[in-house]
């Protein structure tokens, strides 16, 4: 895209970054959400041993899904930016923003899952293998955030994050490895567990699928969003550089012209 | 002339540089040993000290690498000698595994004091057999701590904020580090019964870390300095 394509785009969205799509998109977030209240604290019964806390899960593992899946996104983004040919920065504000979105989903999950621990365990924080890898896994993802705030040009900015990015997918399996070693109180994997059943209330799998669509629904229309923001912050950085550069150059201009023979003397 | 030859030559600069400036002896093992003196004021009791030491030894060793990776790097970046390096045509795998090999043999040196003064003030013993286990897993912890420090200590040099931005990387990375070194020590001394067999599977764990961030340092370090 040309800088006057781009500023076209700017100019035609001066009332946002919202699109036809996202429009769409954005209203059925909000029904799946509406629906997702409707299950979660409606429907949806309570459970035998955790009573009315297991709503809780609604929310706590539809995050913590989605937001590994944005680290993924973070990775294969990084991955495409680095060793493909094109090197568009398109790329690096999907690793971006995908890491920001998925940094805010890991708060949420850690939040709810300290109220739901208080609820149930009687504790907010256990020194769990999970829990530990996941508080780990939130701080990685700050510490790649911050990289990405360093300075320097887009294209830096970019090659260095793609980086970092990679690097945090050679950690987490570590830092899971030793963690696991270390400890594991979290219960086990009710859905996704190794024999492949599903043990589990059918109207409670059901609210949780429901979450795990509004939630993924709402990754994606924030992820557009917020790359289409990345995307306008970078230009008006350009833009500003532009400016600075033809503002000192008309200064130099002016100057000269004050001063018509300058070189002769 | 080949990386492991120059990643020599690095090294050994390196370490030239701190046997003339001294910040070894002079700040950061001084620093490392108030550490471990403050450790006891916070956890005023004989036998949760004896308990913990080996813990308080590696965090010791952390906070101690921290000083060390910066004060690597400000050699580098206040002569503007990494660029220099850079445009000498340097392969950056070789810059990279020598100040890496630099840094790690000045953390054995600071680790060896810190157990010394863990025997001393923290009454811990080394038994013979248990040996083997300490001195393979101070070099394997030794080896991934300098991979990760010298990785994120080149990528935070030359930026404003890197006092900060150097823990906020370097600590959760070296988490696994962390558990699993204490874990060997602990079989290793015997700390609160722990038995040498226990031990194994950690220094695999260390083993396994100092290689994974070898390899992607060493091919990571390039583009992060590269600039």
């Amino acid at each position: 895209m040309t800088t006057i394509d781009k500023e076209a785009t700017l100019q035609s969205n001066r009332s946002g970054t919202g699109t036809r799509a996202t429009r769409i998109l954005g209203i059925a977030t909000i029904i799946s959400m509406l629906w997702l209240v409707a299950f979660g604290l409606g429907f949806s019964p309570a459970d035998r041993d955790q009573e009315e806390a297991v709503r809780l899960m609604y929310v706590h593992v539809p995050t913590i899904w989605i937001a590994y899946l944005t680290f993924v996104v973070t990775a294969v983004a990084s991955g495409i930016y680095l060793f493909g040919r094109s090197k568009s920065l398109g790329w690096d504000r999907l690793a971006g923003a995908s890491a920001e979105i998925g940094t805010v989903f890991v708060a949420l999950t850690l939040v709810v899952g300290a109220l739901w621990g208080r609820l149930t365990w009687g504790v907010f924080w256990q020194w769990d293998a999970r829990l530990t890898t996941t508080a780990l896994l939130f701080v990685t993802y700050v510490g790649y955030l911050a990289v990405r705030r360093l300075g320097g040009s887009h294209q830096q900015r970019a090659r260095r994050s793609a980086v970092i990015g990679l690097l945090a997918v050679l950690l987490i399996p570590l830092v899971h490895w030793s963690v696991r070693l270390w400890r594991s109180l979290h219960q086990e994997a009710t859905v996704l567990d190794s024999d492949g059943d599903i043990d589990m209330d059918g109207l409670m799998l059901f609210s949780l699928f429901v979450g795990v669509v509004a939630f993924t629904l709402f990754y994606i229309w924030l992820l557009l969003h917020r790359t289409r923001v990345m995307a306008l912050e970078d230009l008006m950085e350009d833009r500003g550089l532009d400016q600075a550069l033809s503002e000192r150059r008309n200064e130099a201009a002016s100057m000269n012209a004050a001063v018509p023979n300058s070189e002769e003397i | 002339m080949s990386t492991w030859r120059i990643a020599r030559l690095v090294a050994v600069k390196d370490l030239r540089i701190e046997a003339h400036s001294r910040v070894l002896i002079n700040q950061v093992l001084p620093f490392a040993g108030v550490t471990m003196v403050i450790f006891a004021f916070a956890l005023d009791a004989d036998s949760v000290l004896e308990r913990v030491a080996p813990g308080l030894v590696w965090l010791a060793t952390m906070f101690s690498l921290l000083v060390l990776v910066q004060r690597s790097f400000a050699v580098e970046t206040d002569d503007g000698a990494l660029d220099a390096m850079r445009v000498a045509g340097l392969d950056p795998k070789a810059i990279y595994l020598g100040k890496a090999a630099a840094l790690s043999v000045e953390l054995l040196i600071l680790e060896v004091v810190l157990l010394l003064t863990a025997v001393i003030l923290y009454r811990q013993t080394i038994p013979l057999d248990g040996v083997v286990l300490l001195v393979l897993t101070l070099l394997t912890a030794t080896c991934g701590l300098a991979a990760v420090g010298t990785l994120y200590g080149g990528l935070a040099s030359g930026f404003k904020g890197r006092e900060t931005l150097l823990p906020l990387l370097t600590l959760p990375a070296v988490a696994p580090v962390l558990i699993g070194a204490t874990r060997a020590v602990e079989s290793a001394l015997g700390t609160a019964g722990a038995v040498v067999s226990d031990g194994w599977p950690w220094v695999g764990l260390l083993a396994v870390f100092a290689v994974a961030f070898g390899v992607g340092g060493s091919l990571a370090f390039g583009p992060l300095i590269d600039e």
